[in-house]
């Protein structure tokens, strides 16, 4: 009997340790974002005086003034344009070639895929310095358009491993059932192969779009002009023009992390299996 | 009919071969090429130099092998104390315990966000030095006043304060992935050791720590790819390379890029880091095969 009380009170002390070490860092992880946002809502005189966690008053004149004269609704706008048509890119062209490279056969297919598979894994940290004069004399470069077929061709590799190991573990006998129907490949592709697809592609949606958005050294050596940045680069150029205006790039950097932390909390099942699965590829 | 069959099919991986073609082989070839030129990335005429750039880098660019050393020094941080509070942190949440997911959820929130994001709340917290910095608060507190102050303007300790913001960036993909290894185990190892009478830290040490070793190298062979890399979040951290004091390789090679306007040492300088990180990555592979 004693015993049993002995392993049961060890359990409770183990598991009351256990979860004041999870919580510590769950704070750690979360006080730079509550900083964040609170002091976003503070006025300039008020940053360094009032160090409540809770302001006395919330002003949130700042956001405006980021969102017009900061010129941030222009980037925000560019960051959604870049992350969806980027993402729109990488999901038609890479199912297409996954599909291929899964269920038909060409001569050299094997080699093109295993080409695909080399790019993920060999870095090239000095490619941004080629892509840049590439971008030049495609004329390219300070282009929307060229931004975009670079992060387009960033995701590739790895959203078609994903794709295709998916496709080889779908049973084929709906693609034969459409063939006798007389669908053709590209019908097949887009009606049969996509659909099922759903649950990998939400997964290259997801981890894609974290990735436009996120972005910098690319959209840093390919834009010129403030209008056509990005939010992660055009923060940098609000930070010199408001060096010391805290509250107002905390604004601003709230409006950059915070599409991210809610597309995060939502799609958070499809991160999970995207972070074990992509761990495979490594 | 068999050969358009067949060009039908090349329809298919057109496009994504198009891309690839022009946004990754051929930038990875004309960085090899234009490693051997010293070009400043406007004139019509390059000079060719040879393997000229390399022998500079390997002899005579010190600053290089600086930066060389603090991406180490932070790799070093991340391997260690970043990888063990991930597995810790995995390990404390792989039972049967309460909010598990809400753990789960919180900690994945760093590597979601992007360093520029990451860079700049933390040195708006940290350059608070009286407010929001709490650390000095507490260090205040403990009687150590003296050690209290700014530490991303002191050179001494900006590189370090570097490392640990993006131990807080990144310990998330760690965990995520070893929490997920550690689900793979079977409970029946655990309940079969508990039975022969195994102390919780032996069965830790015989069952899981002997599992787990393939996903440890894994996770290392992340971590040294993704830390030597490392450069956004300096630049919105501490705002550049501080003297040397925080430069990173990628550093040097925007610097000899968009400052010296050398365009041809910057591919030199790209290729060798690029060689080193791919001779790492073989050695930690090689590594784990030998230990499987």
């Amino acid at each position: 009997m004693k015993n049993v009380l002995y392993y049961k009170s060890k359990k409770v002390v183990v598991n009351t340790l256990i979860h004041l070490f999870l919580i510590s860092v769950a704070i750690t992880c979360l006080y730079p974002l509550l900083w964040m946002i609170i002091s976003s809502l503070k006025t300039q005189d008020m940053i360094f005086k009032d160090v409540s966690l809770i302001p006395h008053q919330f002003r949130l004149e700042n956001y405006s003034r980021a969102w017009q004269e900061g010129g941030f609704g222009r980037n925000f706008l560019n960051s959604i344009i870049y992350t969806v048509s980027v993402v729109f890119g990488i999901v038609i062209i890479s199912s297409m070639a996954a599909y291929a490279f899964s269920r038909l056969r060409f001569i050299g297919s094997k080699w093109l895929f295993i080409m695909f598979m080399a790019a993920m894994m060999i870095p090239i940290p000095g490619s941004f310095v080629a892509l840049y004069v590439l971008l030049n004399k495609l004329h390219l470069r300070n282009t929307p358009i060229g931004y975009i077929l670079c992060m387009i061709n960033v995701g590739l590799s790895t959203s078609i491993f994903l794709l295709k190991t998916f496709f080889d573990k779908m049973p084929k006998e709906l693609e034969d059932a459409a063939r006798i129907d007389g669908c053709s490949k590209l019908g097949i592709w887009w009606h049969v192969a996509l659909p099922l697809a759903k649950p990998v592609l939400a997964v290259v949606i997801v981890f894609n779009a974290l990735t436009v958005w996120n972005e910098y050294i690319l959209a840093l050596i390919i834009f010129d002009n403030r209008q056509y940045m990005p939010l992660q680069v055009a923060l940098q150029t609000f930070q010199g023009e408001f060096v010391t205006n805290y509250p107002l790039l905390m604004a601003g950097l709230t409006i950059t992390a915070l599409p991210i932390i809610i597309v995060y909390l939502l799609m958070q099942k499809y991160i999970v299996k995207g972070v074990t699965q992509g761990a495979i590829v490594g | 009919m068999k050969i358009r069959q067949g060009l039908e099919n090349y329809i298919f991986v057109l496009p994504a071969v198009t891309i690839f073609a022009v946004f990754y082989v051929i930038p990875f070839v004309w960085v090899f090429q234009l490693g051997l030129f010293e070009w400043d990335g406007i004139s019509f005429t390059k000079t060719f130099v040879g393997l000229q750039n390399f022998k500079e880098i390997l002899l005579q660019d010190r600053s290089w092998w600086q930066s060389m050393w603090n991406a180490s020094y932070i790799t070093l941080i991340a391997l260690t104390f970043q990888n063990i509070l991930a597995f810790m942190l995995a390990w404390a949440c792989d039972r049967e315990i309460k909010m598990k997911n809400f753990y789960r959820v919180i900690f994945f929130i760093p590597p979601v966000l992007s360093e520029v994001v990451v860079g700049m709340v933390w040195r708006f917290i940290i350059n608070d030095i009286d407010g929001a910095n709490i650390i000095n608060h507490t260090l205040a507190g403990l009687g150590m006043p003296n050690l209290v102050h700014n530490w991303l303007s002191d050179p001494n300790t900006a590189l370090t304060t570097v490392a640990l913001v993006h131990c807080w960036k990144g310990f998330g993909w760690g965990f995520l992935i070893f929490l997920a290894g550690l689900q793979t185990i079977p409970r029946e190892l655990y309940e079969a050791a508990r039975v022969d009478g195994a102390s919780a830290w032996q069965s830790f040490r015989k069952i899981t720590i002997p599992l787990m070793i393939p996903i440890m190298i894994l996770v290392a062979i992340l971590t040294v790819l993704g830390t030597m890399q490392v450069f956004v979040l300096i630049v919105s951290l501490v705002g550049g390379e501080f003297a040397g004091h925080t430069s990173v390789p990628v550093l040097r090679i925007l610097a000899s890029m968009r400052g010296s306007s050398r365009f041809g040492y910057a591919c030199a300088q790209g290729i060798t880091f690029g060689i080193v990180l791919v001779a790492i990555s073989f050695i930690q592979y090689r590594f784990s095969k030998k230990n499987q």
